[in-house]
């Protein structure tokens, strides 16, 4: 058996596949042997059924702001169409599931897909487009597929939305919340996986140089928009993906959460996490669903203790407001985001007692 | 000429095929709105030929390399390289033929390290799709431990062994010129394109950057069309001398019938006749 390596300290690298590893140092390795133990083995029979709960809901949004970041943060292309991508997943796979009686696994795929060609589609402006009128685009984008989910009536079932069947997988049932903790888990380690070994890749290099200096990029023999349009598809399908497994996850759907709102959240989950960075996503995702769900207990909260009704419409707009602050001073404050919070105070422990 | 400095293999077992470059250049002319950037550029670049084009600033001579590297469409006239016509092709199109150039105000990636930089510009020789990607299979990491090793002969040859994992954009000026040249090679151009790669340099740094280019040129038979202001360097490496002033070819032909030329003199030194 090899020597195991527990110290990032000097470079005893002695071949090149060692540089290509995800992890530096064993130590990282059995960091990830404990996280993947702790979410597949304890958390979920520990949990009480709102937290488990929540962190479905986390599960979920990570996976579409892992793709969100992709298209963003690697390859600098703003969306602000996510939220509706993200329902183009969950109407493709409810209407599946409902009007086909496909199998979950299928309908989870053809989502993914579906939403890859519309990301595609709403896509294409970027061969002209950069920046904010590329986020102009988008949003045009998110009101055209807002509009098909509330007047495609014969399809979508119109401001009634539909209701889908539980899910189930090899004949198990994944109606309730637990198992479908499971499911929801494995596809955010897959689809996480997926996006580490895109960004080693020359995939992830093209991404990034376009996203640097689109110019000299393409002196490298990459083709531009080409890229950028596979960075939409491959950014869409993990919205897809994610918004089926909410559609089945919820078991109704309506177009309203697939709003604006929706959009400017995920953008919000990866500006906050760290814009570049994978593990950035989960930790913004999980800090805005975090924040959300402290945010209706506080104004629930203030409302039953203000009772008068003058009260109640001030506090209101207090979910919001917080929210607000919260990108703002995490641009001012650590425009890294909490990725940076998270390698700092890990360099720190791995330096301590010296300060450097 | 021996090789002093390691063999990169993308060089010693290249095939005379994988080295040829013929490049072509008929009657061009590029204009921007009412200015005339190229007037009826004629000229030819051969296999092995180290070429240099210089002229006073604003000649055109870099509007020239952006003709010929997709970056510029010229209104008239064509390009051919190795009998192909490529005047309307696009830049990456024409990275992948075998066109490789460095810019005049480096055109690295800043927040990348010098190994980065230049895996970058593997990018053309990868030949595995995103699916494969995806799934970082053995083929994968095969293909990307090759060009690993492709690029550690590089850095051994331009000497960069000691930067290689540094911030590019922590380099001083003269070595990122060197990483560019680097990126460049990596992209195992036929006809590699320098456009002012002695800029901003110091003494030493400009010594070392001869060196690499003669030994390109001479030992691996390397295509070089070289833009440059710094004559010393330009007339005693270069085989041949195209000038170009105000859009105009001018002269063209070995250094020392450059220097003689009278309208070459004239268009560095400005015209004595009239104050005689």
């Amino acid at each position: 058996m090899r020597k195991l390596r527990f110290h990032p300290c000097g470079n005893f690298k002695e071949t090149y596949e060692e540089e290509l590893a995800i992890f530096e140092t064993d130590f990282g390795r059995l960091w990830m042997l404990i996280g993947i133990v702790l979410l597949f083995g304890v958390i979920p029979f520990v949990s009480s059924p709102y937290i488990l709960y929540v962190l479905n809901i986390i599960g979920i949004y990570s996976i579409a702001a892992v793709g969100l970041n992709i298209l963003t943060g690697y390859t600098g292309q703003i969306s602000l169409g996510h939220g509706a991508f993200f329902g183009v997943g969950a109407y493709t796979a409810a209407i599946l599931a409902s009007k086909a009686h496909s199998p979950f696994l299928l309908s989870l795929l053809a989502a993914g897909v579906m939403t890859a060609a519309v990301g595609f589609i709403f896509g294409l402006p970027s061969s002209r487009l950069k920046h904010l009128y590329l986020l102009i685009a988008t949003l045009a984008g998110q009101f055209i597929m807002e509009y098909v989910f509330v007047n495609w009536e014969s399809m979508t079932g119109g401001a009634e939305g539909i209701v889908v069947m539980g899910a189930s997988l090899f004949g198990l049932d994944l109606g309730n919340d637990r198992t479908f903790y499971f499911v929801i888990f494995a596809f955010l380690v897959l689809m996480i996986w997926i996006a580490v070994n895109l960004k080693r890749t020359r995939y992830g290099r093209a991404f990034i140089a376009i996203r640097d200096n689109d110019r000299a990029a393409e002196g490298m023999g990459i083709p531009i928009f080409r890229y950028k349009l596979l960075s939409f598809a491959i950014s869409s399908f993990y919205a897809g993906l994610a918004g089926a497994l909410f559609a089945y996850f919820t078991m109704s759907i309506t177009p309203e959460p697939f709003n604006l709102w929706l959009s400017i959240e995920f953008i919000a989950m990866i500006i906050i996490g760290g814009l570049g960075s994978i593990p950035g996503s989960i930790f913004g995702t999980a800090f805005i669903v975090i924040l959300n769900e402290l945010l209706s207990h506080v104004t629930e909260y203030l409302m039953n203790v203000g009772a008068s009704e003058g009260m109640a419409i001030t506090i209101a707009p207090l979910r919001e407001f917080v929210f607000g602050l919260a990108i703002v001073l995490f641009i001012i404050y650590e425009p890294k985001g909490i990725a940076e919070v998270w390698r700092v105070v890990r360099s720190s422990f791995r330096l301590w007692p010296f300060s450097y | 000429m021996k090789a002093f400095r390691g063999e990169p293999s993308i060089f010693a077992s290249a095939q005379p095929e994988d080295r040829r470059a013929e490049l072509e250049v008929k009657n061009l002319t590029l204009k921007f709105g009412g200015i005339t950037a190229l007037s009826k550029i004629d000229l030819s670049v051969h296999t092995g030929e180290l070429v240099a084009i210089i002229g006073p600033n604003g000649a055109g001579k870099t509007s020239l390399l952006n003709c010929i590297t997709g970056y510029y469409k010229p209104q008239e006239g064509q390009i051919f390289f190795n009998g192909e016509n490529i005047t309307r092709l696009r830049t990456h199109h024409l990275t992948k033929l075998g066109i490789g150039r460095t810019y005049q105000n480096i055109e690295l990636f800043p927040g990348m390290t010098v190994l980065s930089n230049m895996l970058l510009a593997r990018h053309v020789h990868c030949h595995y799709n995103a699916g494969r990607a995806s799934l970082f299979l053995k083929s994968v990491r095969k293909e990307e431990v090759r060009h690993r090793k492709v690029l550690e002969e590089l850095i051994d040859f331009l000497e960069m062994q000691s930067i290689r994992k540094k911030l590019v954009g922590s380099l001083p000026y003269g070595m990122r010129k060197r990483v560019e040249l680097g990126r460049a090679l990596s992209l195992e151009p036929k006809l590699l394109i320098l456009d002012e790669p002695f800029a901003g340099m110091t003494l030493e740094e400009k010594e070392d950057m001869v060196r690499f280019l003669t030994e390109l040129n001479e030992a691996w038979n390397q295509t070089t069309i070289l833009v440059e202001h710094d004559m010393s360097v330009v007339m005693s490496i270069s085989k041949r001398v195209i000038v170009l002033d105000f859009g105009v070819k001018i002269a063209e032909g070995p250094p020392e019938f450059v220097q003689k030329h009278p309208q070459v003199i004239k268009a560095y030194l400005g015209d004595t006749a009239t104050i005689d």
